[in-house]
């Protein structure tokens, strides 16, 4: 039961999450003695923050192929063993066998097992264009910032995950995605994605994707849609082959650099 | 002419010559901050009234400091003959001209590779005793710096930082005494609070938070469990100097998060200590929190608060735990005076007649999982909390978020990370943060402001019927003490992990706190009219 829950979370915490591609490891195999101990070590040193499986928590999630600040396999062993400055990621002072082990595990976490996607891309491209998907979302910097951008989408998510996201996108509310209604105290009634809140001001953009900027006191109420999604089902608008290769055209575009 | 005289004073300032008495009596000069939490009796309370409800609207900024660390900078700053003392992360100290903002000096210390911090290689400020600065280094040093030149007069090492031994605390300076606590609770550290020589450096005395074979209360530890105890003493305390004793709160047992393996109350973590500041002696303690599993540093600021309780005149030490239970002790007996909870909790069923927690099995870590509130961030953390004794209100920022804990092995490695569990977020938690005005006698709550998240700031109260905040998204701001209604805000640009302090430069109350890398200061407008 904990478990599903926490698998949820991780996935919408996975949706969004950016970057850079993790190297692939230099060997073929890493020895299981080898994973043991950064298992070990990593359940230690590192669970706390980052979750007992990397899916996050105070730290950032792990569970992902693409980790945005270790562009390599150094530079994630040189994380581990010295932080990120400017955050709360601390330095530890582990060997450089124990730092590799750790490494070797945190790959693990974010391995996701290929799949095969049978449609075409070419169709599937034609079909982005068609269904204005761009209206929302960005790809190689064009299109609407309403919904996430869709660079790497196909690194970073399985075929499942993004099939899943066209036919029932409420399964899984990417963070930092959260659907508001605002009324104002003119009475002006909008529903939006939030940018930015703290603790005086909000700051959201429209379903049309204009921007708005209110002090708190100017609203007269705010309501939080938690796993609301302005995104449609496409369930009934597209076919199952349509699918096939509209998802096979984001794992392309996704695995293109 | 009055504005000329003073603009004089404060062009010339005396470098460091703040003798014991005058730290003792600051609250008879309010336009310094010459220790931590402004006075002995750390309330964090003001009677500066220029800047007031009425004209705080104007409040705008003066000056802007930026360190050049980007670790988190939380440093309460000192504030003596128009200079300001802080420190700045990692191990550094500053001398910044009052007027303009302008470094003085500055002490940049040189650190060893293999430094072991759990939450950022960070410091919380500086001590004054007569000519010198006092600074802890997280490399476990205590540092004594001239205070006209930043030059070092010596170092001593307090503690071997390749054990996990780090100072990220501000040192108390009390008679002729640095007192200073030490940081590690999450390495297998074995706590103690110590006293320095401020001419030579030598130690006067160690209390250990963990007592050795022999000494009271180490039958309180299963095993050799006492050598790895952690109790560490990383916020500063407070001293009453009537009483002649000295208050500090002490952190975790370690292995933070597994009980098995020190059976036993573990005294003195998770404890208020009272010790003879002279000879490092207890007096008396009160322990929060026997044998804790949930990681609840008993590490706040304690208050130091004269009032009547239950109709009798009473010298009170008041303290929102991070545990999220209030509690009002006799200063003088340690008797558990009250304890009533301010923030959401889920550990404790509640407390017995002696103040002892009726904790909830189901909340213990576990290898399924367990969900506690508050995580171990705590409902409240080493921020300073305030008392007005205008109001009679204790103020507190509120964290509210839960965790869940999963059992981790522990196996002890010098300097390594010794806790036993990891934390997962709750799903779906959207957590909040609060400033809560609590009844100083009571507890009850009179009034709360939401914040958008769990904050890290500390919080002043001054007599201009003021507290000031910040919060998380870089807001600080003031409220009124009364009603909790904000009177001001003003955007930092970066996140509040720190304790706002006021003083009198050239005659104009001035407000400071750090936001970011930034150190902001503010000051009414030369003619409000």
């Amino acid at each position: 039961m904990m478990w599903t829950a926490i698998q949820t979370t991780s996935t919408w915490v996975l949706l969004f999450c950016a970057s850079v591609i993790l190297t692939p490891p230099a060997r073929a195999a890493t020895q299981p003695e080898e994973l043991n101990q950064g298992r070990r070590l990593y359940e230690s040193q590192c669970g706390s923050c980052h979750g007992p499986r990397g899916n996050g928590g105070k730290g950032a999630n792990l569970a992902q192929p693409r980790l945005r600040r270790a562009t390599d396999n150094q530079t994630l062993s040189t994380i581990i063993r010295r932080g990120i400055p400017g955050t709360e990621m601390p330095g530890s002072p582990l060997t450089s066998g124990q730092v590799s082990s750790i490494a070797a595990y945190v790959r693990t976490l974010g391995r996701v097992p290929p799949e095969a996607v049978v449609g075409d891309r070419a169709s599937g491209e034609a079909l982005y264009t068609r269904l204005d998907c761009g209206r929302c979302h960005t790809l190689r910097g064009r299109g609407g910032a309403l919904g996430p951008s869709l660079d790497d989408i196909g690194a970073r998510r399985s075929a499942a995950h993004l099939r899943q996201a066209l036919l029932d996108p409420e399964a899984a509310i990417p963070t930092g995605f959260l659907q508001l209604r605002v009324v104002t105290n003119e009475g002006r009634v909008l529903t939006g994605v939030r940018v930015n809140e703290d603790t005086f001001s909000l700051q959201f953009r429209d379903l049309s994707g204009q921007f708005h900027s209110f002090w708190k006191d100017e609203l007269d109420s705010v309501d939080k849609l938690w796993g609301r999604s302005p995104m449609p089902s496409y369930a009934s608008r597209v076919t199952d082959t349509q699918t096939d290769d509209l998802v096979t055209y984001l794992v392309a575009v996704g695995d293109a650099p | 002419m009055k504005t000329l005289v003073l603009l004089f004073i404060a062009a010339t300032p005396v470098f460091g010559q703040v003798p014991y008495e005058r730290i003792r009596d600051a609250a008879t000069e309010p336009e310094s901050w010459l220790t931590y939490s402004g006075t002995y009796g750390a309330q964090r309370y003001s009677t500066l009234d220029q800047i007031d409800r009425n004209n705080v609207a104007l409040l705008q900024p003066a000056w802007i400091y930026q360190t050049r660390s980007f670790q988190k900078f939380e440093v309460s700053p000192l504030v003596a003959d128009g200079i300001m003392y802080i420190s700045e992360p990692p191990s550094n100290a500053t001398a910044l001209d009052l007027r303009t903002g302008r470094p003085i000096w500055r002490y940049r210390r040189s650190l060893p590779q293999g430094i072991v911090t759990c939450c950022g290689q960070v410091n919380r400020g500086v001590a004054l005793l007569d000519d010198q600065v006092f600074l802890g280094t997280v490399d476990a040093h205590l540092v004594a710096l001239d205070a006209e030149t930043g030059q070092v007069r010596w170092e001593t090492e307090v503690a071997d930082y390749s054990m996990g031994y780090s100072i990220t605390v501000a040192p108390l300076a009390l008679k002729d005494k640095i007192i200073v606590g030490i940081a590690g609770g999450e390495y297998g550290i074995r706590g103690f609070l110590d006293a320095y020589d401020p001419t030579t450096g030598e130690r006067l005395w160690r209390f250990w938070t963990v007592p050795g074979p022999g000494e009271p209360g180490h039958e309180t530890w299963s095993g050799d469990s006492w050598m790895r105890g952690g109790a560490p003493t990383w916020v500063t305390g407070a001293y009453d100097p009537e009483l002649d004793l000295l208050y500090w709160g002490t952190g975790n047992p370690g292995p933070d998060f597994i009980g098995e393996v020190r059976l036993g109350d573990n005294l003195f973590s998770e404890s208020l200590i009272a010790l003879d500041p002279d000879t490092g002696e207890l007096q008396w303690y009160f322990q929060f929190l026997p044998h804790d599993i949930h990681d609840y540093d008993s590490t706040q600021v304690p208050m130091l608060v004269d009032t009547v309780f239950q109709g009798e005149a009473q010298k009170l030490l008041v303290f929102p735990n991070r545990n999220g239970f209030y509690y009002v002790l006799d200063r003088v007996t340690g008797e558990f005076l009250l304890g009533t909870p301010f923030a959401r909790q889920t550990w404790a069923l509640g407390l017995d007649d002696d103040g002892r927690p009726i904790e909830d099995p189901e909340t213990i870590p576990s290898a399924e999982g367990a969900l506690v509130y508050p995580d171990d961030d705590g409902a409240a953390n080493w921020y300073s909390p305030t008392y007005s004794p205008q109001t009679g209100l204790v103020y507190q920022n509120v964290r509210e978020k839960g965790g869940i804990y999963y059992l981790a092995d522990a196996t002890y490695e010098p300097g390594q990370i010794y806790m036993g569990a990891s934390r997962r977020v709750v799903p779906g938690e959207d957590p909040k943060g609060f400033l809560r005005a609590l009844d100083a006698v009571t507890g009850d709550r009179v009034w709360e402001l939401e914040l958008q998240s769990p904050p890290w700031a500390g919080l002043m109260s001054t007599a201009g019927g003021l507290v000031f905040s910040g919060t998380m998204e870089g807001d600080f701001f003031a409220a009124d003490a009364q009603t909790g209604a904000v009177l001001w805000r003003f955007q930092t640009g970066g996140p509040v992990y720190a304790n706002p302090i006021t003083y009198l430069s050239e005659g104009r109350q001035f407000v400071a706190i750090t936001a970011g890398n930034a150190l902001v200061t503010f000051v009414l407008p030369d003619d409000p009219q």
